[in-house]
């Protein structure tokens, strides 16, 4: 039983060559969107909240699919994601208060 | 399925020798490499915002033309690097040995292109009298880091070139196998992946806005 469940943990689930062309084609094509965002001018809080959401939507395909994590056993998803979610969200909550109080103190 | 998957696991895990990550040593340790990697990137990321936000007069020196289409073209150098690096990949997992090595080599290309253009990019930024320390529009924190953050970036694009021409030489000579050009794709996504982030915040964020 465990001699076969080594050999079977190798041999993993793998995307085909049309699965990446597309992932890449949708990649330009967000690419694209940042890009006319820039073009149009927007104002700034609402331009910086859409890149985030586009960026954030752009690395999460190249993680998901290029850098094959979907196709990997959730373990490996647990350590790496919740652990970045949780040191960014600290840095966050102690850093960012203090940089907007300092906005305020602008003349 | 994935239940299942995970009970298969959890259960023989505490029997010893089987892997409860499913993946070899060395992909498990680059994964933990790139997290750790994130997290520099993550803090000068946000270190740049923290000066920008409390700065009175950051500049958006920036243009459509030449800036802002030269950063556009070298994005998408970096995505269609990471799309050959795909092809290697899976390539090698075929074991079709020397297809592999050629999107290798097409993979560094596309890196060292990248450094090329950027590097004459911050040349004509130097002629502009735009330095670390100083530039005409605002701000002199803003040279710092457009090239702190470009430049740690641009550290991680050179390293990688390296690491794949060794890898392209050793798996073309049959010293490495298939797992090592994986783990060195993971390395090359993650490097692309910190330019989606760096593309937007650094140039978009400061595209001009009288322009």
């Amino acid at each position: 039983m465990s001699a076969h469940d080594a050999t079977a943990v190798e041999t993993h689930h793998s995307p085909t060559k049309k699965l990446f062309l597309w992932v890449w084609f949708w990649l330009l094509v967000l690419t694209g969107v940042e890009v006319l965002l820039a073009y149009l001018r927007l104002e700034p809080h609402l331009m910086l909240i859409l890149l985030i959401g586009l960026s954030l939507i752009k690395s999460a395909l190249i993680v998901a699919y290029f850098m094959h994590l979907r196709f990997e056993k959730l373990g490996l998803f647990l350590i790496v994601v919740p652990t970045l979610v949780f040191c960014l969200t600290m840095i966050l909550i102690f850093v960012f208060p203090d940089s907007l109080r300092i906005v305020r103190m602008h003349p | 399925m994935a239940e299942l998957d995970i009970d298969a696991i959890a259960g023989s895990s505490w029997e010893g020798g089987v892997a409860p990550f499913a993946t070899n040593t060395k992909k498990l340790g680059m994964w933990l490499f790139l997290l750790s990697d994130s997290l520099t990137f993550s803090t000068a990321i946000l270190a740049y915002a923290y000066v920008r936000l409390s700065s009175s007069n950051w500049p958006r020196p920036f243009e459509i033309s030449p800036a802002i289409v030269n950063a556009t073209f070298l994005t998408f150098i970096l995505l269609s690097s990471s799309l050959t690096m795909v092809m290697a990949v899976a390539a090698a997992h075929r074991n079709e040995i020397k297809r592999a090595v050629i999107y290798i080599l097409l993979t560094a290309i596309g890196g060292i292109a990248f450094v090329v253009l950027h590097l004459m990019e911050w040349f004509r930024l130097f002629n502009e009298g735009v330095t670390p320390w100083a530039n005409k529009w605002g701000d002199p924190l803003f040279g710092g880091t457009f090239f702190g953050l470009t430049g740690l970036h641009m550290l991680h694009v050179s390293i990688g070139v390296i690491y794949l021409c060794i890898i392209a030489f050793g798996f073309g000579r049959r010293k490495f196998n298939a797992d090592h050009v994986e783990v060195s794709g993971l390395y090359w996504h993650f490097v692309d992946l910190v330019w989606m982030f760096i593309f937007p915040m650094v140039y978009l964020m400061s595209v001009n806005l009288k322009g």
